[in-house]
């Protein structure tokens, strides 16, 4: 299960100083503070932007260009459901129906009581054994609602 | 003695307990546990194969409930299970491919440099290094061999125009963004074979005078990513990397837009992945303005084997302007779906029959969408197509990456074409109007047809804008979304008019 650190500036700037050398280190950036953080804060956004001299509203351009950076940490568990074709020709449609029933959650959405988090995902690149998720990391396969319902209480 | 016993850490055999299968093996007395990559059958994995005196047994789909009955039946001497497969290379999914790109992967250990050189790895540096960039180039443009992304760009040609511009530095870049639906090729080489991306981009590197290589990697691929690394660091320590040439990997952020390459430079760069008008052409003005070379891993990890063999060698396999191999990915709802190496010329209907076995849930295929979520839906009909660029290309599909996902005939169609759309609108960059408009007017198109709202001047409407974005799109994404929504249409317009279909009744 992944924890994440409380907000500080200081580990911020230190996580911002640790890749600001790297040749286009705005992603490494961005990774860096949510590996740590569980998102990237928006007190992060103008200290990236000095750091990279860049406007404000560039750095958040490119923090909600890209699907995966969150403005808040997600739930103890985050699980990725795949949506894509492959996992649509085994059924993953209504797993997702099932998962997003039984959690009470729309997509991108966490849990009432904050033990998971919902995400779409367009591909694992675990196409021949679907349907597939990812739930902290750890790879899903041949998914029906009884093995779901198992991984997630399993995690809980 | 010791016993070796080989259990693939591929992320897919993860997903149906390889760790678990590969622990208890190895407190199951005298054995050594070798981590490999995997061979690419999946519905047998895990599969574990012991080394003994006649070769490698495979034993599969191997549970961690099976283990004390195969131990018991003599497992690690080869004894008979009826999990016992025999050799794996007799398999006939195996036995029927030309494993060239593929050759190591689910054979080696991984992260083991004296394995990779045992198994013909650094063979196709040396060659090059003997010939001198020139020639490198020059035999790389005469194996026929063609970008493996998709765009089928011959990687010759490439390779001199950016060894020829002029630039005090110059890139290679390694696409593998590897985010169609249906193709795991480049996940399961980076999890099993790493030293050959490697390889393919140093061979690439010093045939266009390049001194750093980028890899960027999807987010959704941790393990990849993990192994991929770790095989860097390895490779850097033996000197493989370092003088002359270093590469680095760089991780995404969950954008399929950033597998089109001029996206995936912009990102690299640190910017929003949106799509560069061309010209200029990135082999003049590419990563940070400097000469690149962008090509798909597969094309990369395709080179050394090219520089081993000779050019000859490669070119003689294929078909037409299709020369070579291409792995092939099986997906979807297939009964043996897999990774499946040939040379271009085999059949969509071979590869979803005879190889596939037909669909998993046992009922008849009544829709193969090929190439990726911007690749068309073939129906049965179309099954004497041959897998070739151009053969894809004159029945309006493309091979793209090289999945291949398979339906039953419970899938709707219109609703297919409708998530084409609404893919599109997800992941637009925004950059052009026809895709970041008409991806969303598309999915409202759709939606009337499907509810016979004006259902003749809808449809016509839905092909007009197809064609605007076929034609007025700035890439790929706009440009070839119509293939899955026109081909859907064109082939099963019974799934569309279900107002029509009603009255009739």
């Amino acid at each position: 299960m992944p924890s994440y650190e409380a907000w500080s500036e200081g580990r911020g700037a230190e996580i911002i100083a640790a890749h600001v050398d790297q040749q286009g280190a705005t992603l490494p950036i961005l990774h860096g503070l949510q590996d740590a953080f569980g998102c990237v804060p928006a007190q992060a956004v103008p200290m990236i932007a000095r750091a990279l001299n860049l406007t404000r509203a560039e750095v958040h351009g490119i923090v909600t260009f890209y699907h995966d950076f969150r403005a808040e940490p997600p739930g103890r568990h985050v699980l990725r459901l795949c949506r894509a074709e492959a996992c649509q020709s085994l059924g993953a449609d209504a797993v997702a129906a099932h998962v997003r029933h039984r959690l009470d959650v729309d997509w991108h959405d966490t849990t009432a009581d904050g033990s998971v988090t919902l995400e779409p995902v367009f591909c694992l690149g675990l196409c021949a054994v679907g349907p597939s998720a990812m739930l902290d990391g750890t790879p899903l396969a041949r998914l029906d609602e009884a093995k779901v319902d198992a991984a997630l209480e399993r995690a809980r | 003695m010791t016993t070796r016993v080989y259990v693939p850490r591929d992320a897919a055999a993860l997903a149906l307990g390889a760790d678990a299968v590969a622990s208890l093996l190895r407190q199951s007395g005298d054995v050594e546990i070798v981590r490999t990559g995997s061979r690419g059958l999946f519905w047998l994995e895990p599969m574990v194969e012991v080394a003994t005196p006649e070769g490698r047994i495979a034993y599969g789909p191997v549970t961690v409930a099976d283990i004390s009955g195969l131990l018991d039946a003599g497992m690690l001497s080869g004894g008979t299970h009826p999990l016992r497969l025999g050799r794996p290379e007799e398999l006939p999914f195996l036995a029927k491919q030309t494993r060239l790109t593929f050759a190591r992967c689910g054979i080696v250990d991984p992260l083991s440099l004296d394995d990779y050189r045992a198994h013909g790895g650094l063979k196709g540096l040396a060659r090059a290094k003997e010939i001198g960039p020139t020639a490198t180039v020059e035999l790389v443009t005469q194996s026929g061999l063609r970008g493996r992304g998709g765009a089928g760009f011959p990687t010759g040609i490439k390779w001199k125009s950016a060894a020829d511009a002029a630039g005090a530095r110059k890139y290679i870049v390694c696409n593998a963004d590897e985010g169609d639906s249906g193709t795991y090729a480049d996940r399961m080489l980076m999890e099993g074979d790493p030293f050959v991306l490697i390889e393919g981009m140093a061979i690439a590197g010093f045939a266009v005078g390049a001194t750093k290589g980028y890899v960027y990697t999807r987010s959704e691929y941790p393990h990849a990513i993990a192994t991929f690394n770790t095989a860097l660091d390895i490779a850097r320590r033996e000197g493989v990397l370092g003088e002359g040439f270093d590469i680095e990997q760089r991780v995404g952020a969950g954008a399929y837009i950033c597998g089109e390459e001029t996206s995936l430079l912009d990102s690299l760069e640190g910017k929003r992945g949106q799509v560069r008008a061309k010209p200029p052409l990135p082999v003049h003005k590419g990563l940070f303005g400097a000469p690149t070379v962008i090509n798909n891993l597969v094309s990369l990890a395709s080179v050394p084997v090219i520089l081993d063999k000779g050019a000859e060698f490669y070119r003689d396999i294929g078909m037409g302007r299709s020369r070579g191999t291409m792995p092939i990915q099986l997906a979807g709802n297939l009964k043996y779906a897999g990774l499946f190496e040939c040379g271009f010329g085999i059949t969509l209907g071979e590869l979803v029959n005879d190889i596939g076995g037909g669909t998993r849930t046992g009922r008849p295929v009544r829709a193969v969408q090929v190439g990726g979520p911007l690749g068309a839906y073939f129906p049965p009909a179309l099954f004497d197509t041959p897998f070739d660029y151009e053969a894809f290309a004159a029945k309006d599909g493309l091979i793209g990456h090289g999945g291949v996902v398979v339906f039953d005939d419970t899938v709707d169609m219109a609703r297919q074409a409708r998530f084409a759309m609404e893919f599109c609108a997800t992941e637009s960059c925004g950059k052009c109007t026809p895709c970041r408009i008409g991806s969303v007017r598309g999915m409202e198109v759709i939606d009337h047809i499907v509810a016979g709202d004006k259902l003749e001047a809808n449809l016509e409407l839905l092909r007009d804008l197809c064609h605007t974005m076929k034609f007025g799109s700035l890439c790929a994404l706009g440009g070839f979304i119509p293939y899955p929504v026109m081909s859907a249409l064109e082939h099963w317009p019974e799934d569309f008019h279900t107002i029509r279909r009603e009255a009739a009744e």
